[in-house]
């Protein structure tokens, strides 16, 4: 990538590549992770991700006409996703202190009482 | 009193039925050995004896006696009506007059005195019984328990059943109890059901029964068809339509009577075409009348009437069903007083007494006959019986003949009057064989003599009801009860002699059969009480019976006294009081009678004192030959009952056999008819059972190839899916590591793959990296 490119005014590409790299990042937490706080992290980092691709979709460029009505649905989007995660993270976290109370760990590894 | 009279005898007639009921079901509980049941059904028919003397007191105050009848005064009505289809009703009715309560106190009151005599005569039954005429499988006597509350049980529901068929209104009613009496009669004659001649004896009661019964339903069918009804009257609350047999049948006759004579009569007059039938208001009703009127022909009437007839053949023992009574003896002896001597059998004769406005003269005269051959046959064969019992019930026989005899010539009175006498010293004589069989354990009269020292009560009472059965008496002053009612049968035969005299000889044969009875109830009494014991074994434990049985001897040894006279200073007796509800035969002149010449005397004729004296004298006469006869031979054996036997040998044979009349029933009759059951038995067994075993192998088989098809491709089917489902489940659970980070990175790769899918094959990518 030429470091003019990376000069260049930031446009909504980039914000995408942000979301992607969060959202990637988010993921991998998830995946790698045994430790259950771990992955309620990656969680939010995916939710974070997705927040972005819903902020950067509502940009005023994008319209054809290229002036910026007040259009604000990715960012009322992004609101809600962020009271979800609110609430998500409520949820989890009970699931979490369950998880640990009866296995006595958070290694999410231990819970696999219902594999086939 | 006319309002409470149906209620009262509605009690007294259903308060038997309660108390078999209860003890139905709760015999067995009722006391020690049942002992309660007895008191109970004892209780049930004295109260019903109470409410029908009530019934009959009420009665007299509306109706009093006096005076020669003909104006005979009833209470009908129904209690429950069954069914109705338009005009045709069945239904549960009363029928009252004073024969309908005078057989109600009767009944109740015999029943009453025979339940406390079977107290006595039953009380064996209390603990396990030996039997000692039964053989058990151990060679031994069969002990088995006692059934006193089952034989109170039966006792309760005859009673229930004999009112009812005394009370009944309408012919239907009338066979229904005819029939419940004649399954009593069937359980009390099986009464010892082990003993194989009991069962036997049972069923052939039953099944001589049923013959004369199929002439009865053959009877009743007629009436329905022709009178459209089997209610002996008009309900007095109904209306033209609803007519009784008797308004009907006296309609048609006086209307034939009309016809015969040349000249319409008034009743008549609506079958001659274009007569009085225009403007007639109630022209339906006439039509419907006359129809029903052309179906009922004087033969009709006849031959329907003696089709009922052959019913009371069969109910009452007449030639030539009367095989069935002796046999009945096989019973309980109370159950032989009361039912087979003194009301069931004795229900033939009220039959004919209740249907005598639907009998022609013609039916009458057979009804003589059979009375008169079955008279003298029955005391025949009693001259020749040894057992007690038998004695007695071929007498019950030949005193049901002369009451048959006494209705057929015309004496409605006289035929029932006996009817009530013989009830009373019918019921003494069988009760005082009782206590001999009770005392000696045995029925055999040789083995008996000189009981009368040990048992003077019954030795008394048995002689009260040997002259009463005799008819004793001093001429035309004062007699015991069979003075009376004979007289009266003999005297009105007397006068059929007269107006018929081609039928005179039947006065002649029931005239000496008055001396036959004499000989043969005096033989019996000498026999047992008289001289020395003929048998050491038999005689040495000889007792009196218990009170409750003497008791019940005493009273019915007064009744038989006394029942045949008028309360002193008036005429009120039982003759006034059967006056009263006097009715008249069908034909006063019908169509045959004309042929015929026969002609029914009146009644009251016989009463004249030319007759009745010269009658009266007769029969005693005839008795006291008979009694003499009897005292030569068994008494102070003047004469060796044994010579003359040796003299008479075939003529003993013939009685001995009861005439063969056995023998030949079973060569004609049930040989026949159990070949016809072996050879039905054979077919049943070999072909219809054959073709129901291969039918069934046949099913089997087609059921197993039904099974194989089934478990092979149904199931197999069924069993193929299920497995398959399971190996897909076994194999897809590999897949389910439970490890949720495997699960993630799964739906990772799938989202990326879906991407790559996307993007090459459906080109979604391609738009954005152009946008």
């Amino acid at each position: 990538m030429l470091l003019a490119d990376i000069l260049s005014p930031i446009t909504v590409t980039h914000y995408l590549v942000v979301g992607v790299i969060l959202f990637v990042c988010g993921i991998v937490c998830l995946v790698v992770k045994r430790n259950i706080i771990a992955m309620l992290i990656g969680v939010e980092l995916i939710l974070n991700g997705a927040n972005i691709n819903l902020v950067a979709f509502s940009s005023p460029s994008l319209f054809p006409s290229g002036r910026a009505p007040l259009v604000l649905d990715g960012q009322v989007f992004a609101l809600f996703v962020m009271i979800l995660a609110a609430a998500e993270a409520a949820v989890a976290l009970a699931i979490a202190l369950q998880f640990y109370s009866r296995f006595g760990t958070v290694d999410v590894d231990q819970g696999g009482q219902l594999s086939g | 009193m006319e309002a409470i009279l149906p209620q009262l005898l509605l009690a007294a007639w259903l308060l038997p039925l309660l108390s078999f009921v209860l003890i139905l079901l709760a015999g067995t509980r009722m006391g020690k050995g049942g002992r309660g049941a007895g008191y109970l059904a004892t209780a049930a028919i004295g109260v019903s004896c109470l409410l029908s003397i009530i019934a009959l007191v009420g009665w007299l105050v509306h109706h009093p006696l006096g005076g020669h009848g003909g104006h005979s005064e009833i209470l009908t009505g129904d209690w429950y009506t069954l069914a109705q289809f338009e005009s045709l009703r069945f239904s549960v009715g009363y029928y009252v007059d004073s024969l309908t309560l005078g057989m109600f106190v009767m009944v109740t009151f015999i029943a009453f005195w025979i339940h406390i005599y079977s107290f006595g005569y039953m009380h064996e039954e209390l603990d396990d019984v030996r039997d000692p005429l039964v053989t058990a499988a151990d060679g031994g006597n069969l002990i088995r328990p006692g059934r006193f509350h089952r034989f109170y049980q039966y006792l309760s529901l005859f009673c229930f059943s004999m009112l009812g068929l005394v009370v009944a209104n309408n012919l239907f009613m009338v066979f229904a109890f005819w029939e419940l009496v004649g399954i009593c009669s069937y359980f009390l004659i099986g009464f010892y059901v082990e003993r194989p001649s009991a069962t036997l004896a049972g069923n052939k009661a039953f099944i001589v029964n049923r013959v004369g019964d199929f002439g009865m339903i053959v009877g009743l069918a007629t009436f329905l068809f022709a009178c459209g009804t089997l209610h002996y009257a008009t309900p007095q609350t109904a209306s033209q339509h609803h007519q009784g047999l008797f308004a009907i049948v006296k309609e048609a006759t006086s209307e034939y009577q009309g016809k015969s004579n040349g000249a319409p009569s008034h009743e008549g007059s609506s079958t001659i075409p274009g007569h009085g039938k225009v403007g007639d208001n109630s022209g339906s009703a006439i039509t419907n009348k006359s129809q029903k009127n052309d179906k009922l022909t004087p033969v009709l009437l006849t031959l329907a009437g003696l089709a009922l007839f052959c019913g009371c053949i069969g109910k009452s023992a007449q030639f030539p069903l009367h095989v069935w009574l002796p046999d009945a003896m096989e019973g309980p002896t109370p159950v032989s007083a009361l039912i087979h001597a003194a009301t069931m059998v004795a229900a033939g004769v009220y039959l004919v007494a209740r249907i005598y406005p639907l009998l022609t003269a013609e039916a009458l005269l057979v009804v003589a006959l059979v009375g008169t051959v079955t008279l003298f046959l029955a005391a025949t064969m009693a001259v020749a019986a040894t057992d007690i019992k038998r004695v007695l019930a071929y007498s019950t026989i030949s005193q049901l003949g002369y009451m048959m005899l006494g209705l057929g010539v015309g004496g409605w009175v006289a035929g029932l009057f006996h009817l009530f006498t013989h009830a009373f010293f019918k019921a003494l004589l069988f009760l005082g064989a009782g206590s001999v069989i009770h005392a000696c354990g045995t029925n055999e009269m040789p083995s008996m003599g000189g009981l009368g020292r040990k048992m003077p009560w019954t030795a008394a009472t048995m002689l009260v009801g040997c002259l009463a059965i005799s008819g004793a008496g001093i001429p035309l002053l004062i007699g015991l009860s069979g003075y009376y009612s004979k007289d009266a049968i003999l005297a009105q035969t007397f006068l059929f002699h007269r107006t018929n005299p081609l039928f005179g000889w039947m006065f002649y044969v029931a005239l000496g059969v008055a001396g036959i009875t004499a000989f043969y109830m005096f033989r019996l009494w000498f026999l047992v009480f008289w001289g020395e014991p003929r048998d050491e074994q038999v005689a040495h434990h000889v007792h009196e019976s218990p009170r409750t049985m003497v008791a019940a001897l005493v009273v019915l040894a007064v009744l038989s006294v006394i029942s045949g006279w008028s309360v002193p200073g008036t005429s009120w007796g039982i003759t006034s009081l059967l006056e009263q509800s006097r009715v008249t035969p069908a034909t006063e002149m019908g169509t045959l009678q004309t042929v015929t010449a026969l002609r029914i005397p009146e009644e009251h004729a016989s009463h004249e004192p030319t007759i009745h004296a010269w009658v009266s004298g007769l029969a005693f006469l005839a008795a006291l030959l008979g009694f003499a006869i009897a005292t030569l031979f068994y008494a102070i054996r003047w004469l060796d009952p044994e010579d003359v036997r040796q003299q008479f040998k075939g003529i003993w044979e013939l009685l001995v056999h009861r005439w063969y009349f056995d023998q030949i029933y079973e060569a004609v009759f049930v040989r026949n008819v159990l070949r016809l059951a072996a050879i039905a038995a054979w077919i049943d067994r070999n072909i219809i059972d054959w073709l129901a075993d291969h039918a069934a192998l046949a099913v089997r088989g087609l059921s197993q190839w039904d099974d194989w098809i089934d478990r092979t491709f149904v199931d197999g089917a069924v069993n193929a899916l299920a497995a398959g489902i399971y190996d897909i489940g076994i194999r897809l659970r590999r897949w389910q590591v439970g490890r949720i980070r495997v699960y993630i990175m799964w739906i990772v790769i799938g989202i990326v793959a879906l991407f790559i899918i996307g993007t090459i094959y459906l080109g979604i990518g391609a738009n954005i990296s152009r946008g």
